[in-house]
């Protein structure tokens, strides 16, 4: 796990969007083991303590569940994995909208932004149909 | 006094010849973090670092470590590092070690051999033939070599190369122990260091003009705490 953390934000804030992230993938799998606090903190150079709170508060989120002497591990639970891709993807789209609004667009207008780039990107070949 | 603080300084004051260092400074400080003192050179970070290790006497004003007035019990429970580059040329690494170490009980030669490793420093090197950041990761682990409960560095990032930098951050993170340790780094030029802290202090002209959670800090004012020293300093 590597982070290019944005400081001007709070950096658990940024360790647990990657745990989601990864998780929404498929890079991290339900019930496998995450690294120990002390190694994320040494592995990111950050302090442990935020490392601490960032688990405390996945913890407390279901994301992910630590078994005394054993460790961290993601979530059991199959379901985490399109419920955190579903979450994300609302959050997304939720501020996008809402940044697209405050700038004036209508919907279609939105909408026809969002069609003229994805077809900017085929061009690169940057997006494939799959 | 509370059980949590680490230190307590009430009106501290010290004034030199033709400046005015601290000007009635408060501080308290809770046990188990990692905090940063910022402020320009000449803010009066060394002073009042000093002054909690016993090294200066204040004009003015009380200091509780743990409770306890700076005496030479406190300074058992202080590992300082200053900014002055105090070690001898004509030691070799071990020998410096061997010197240093036999000043403290609380030197643990276990630690001391992970954090050779790890700062990739070998015992029978010249402290002369040294670069600054081999010599500012040597002094780092005169420190943490120790498990005194308080944790002083002053200016530990000055001068020197970003790879020392970066292996003294690393190695803080790996060897403090947020249970039984707090440390208090100084430094005027934060540059990517500010993950490393918990807490942050500003110290503007001899008073304490910010302090407070780093993640707290980040999260009201939308900016990097490098942003907003720039910023309170500029």
């Amino acid at each position: 796990m590597n982070i290019d953390f944005n400081t001007s934000t709070p950096i658990y804030l940024q360790i647990i969007l990657e745990f989601k992230r990864q998780i929404a993938v498929g890079v991290l799998k339900p019930g496998e083991k995450v690294p120990s606090q002390r190694d994320l903190a040494a592995l990111l150079k950050v302090n442990a303590n935020t490392v601490q709170r960032a688990y405390r508060e996945m913890e407390t989120l279901g994301m992910v569940e630590t078994l005394r002497g054993q460790g961290t591990f993601v979530c059991q639970d199959e379901k985490i994995v399109e419920e955190t891709r579903t979450e994300m993807l609302k959050d997304l789209v939720d501020d996008f909208v809402h940044a697209m609004r405050s700038l004036g667009l209508t919907q279609e207008e939105t909408v026809k932004e969002v069609e003229q780039m994805f077809q900017k990107l085929e061009l690169k070949g940057e997006v494939s149909d799959e | 006094m509370n059980l949590t603080d680490a230190l307590v300084i009430k009106n501290l004051t010290k004034k030199y010849p033709k400046v005015e260092a601290l000007k009635g400074l408060d501080l308290t400080l809770s046990k188990g973090q990692i905090c940063g003192l910022l402020g320009p050179n000449g803010s009066g970070k060394s002073t009042l670092l000093k002054s909690v290790v016993g090294l200066i006497k204040p004009d003015n004003g009380s200091i509780e470590i743990f409770g306890k007035s700076p005496s030479r019990h406190t300074k058992a429970m202080i590992a300082f590092v200053p900014e002055i580059d105090s070690l001898y040329r004509w030691m070799t690494i071990d020998q410096t070690i061997k010197f240093i170490s036999s000043f403290y009980d609380d030197w643990e030669v276990e630690r001391e051999r992970e954090l050779l490793d790890f700062m990739r420093l070998e015992r029978d090197k010249k402290v002369s033939s040294l670069s600054k950041g081999m010599r500012a990761r040597l002094k780092l682990i005169l420190a943490l070599a120790r498990t005194a409960p308080l944790i002083l560095l002053d200016e530990p990032f000055s001068g020197i190369d970003p790879a020392s930098r970066d292996r003294i951050v690393e190695g803080i993170i790996r060897q403090f122990k947020s249970e039984d340790q707090t440390m208090i780094i100084s430094t005027h030029s934060l540059g990517d260091t500010e993950q490393l802290f918990d807490s942050v202090i500003f110290l503007d002209e001899g008073i304490i003009s910010l302090q407070g959670n780093a993640e707290d800090l980040r999260l009201q004012h939308g900016k990097s705490i490098n942003d907003l020293f720039k910023e309170v300093f500029a």
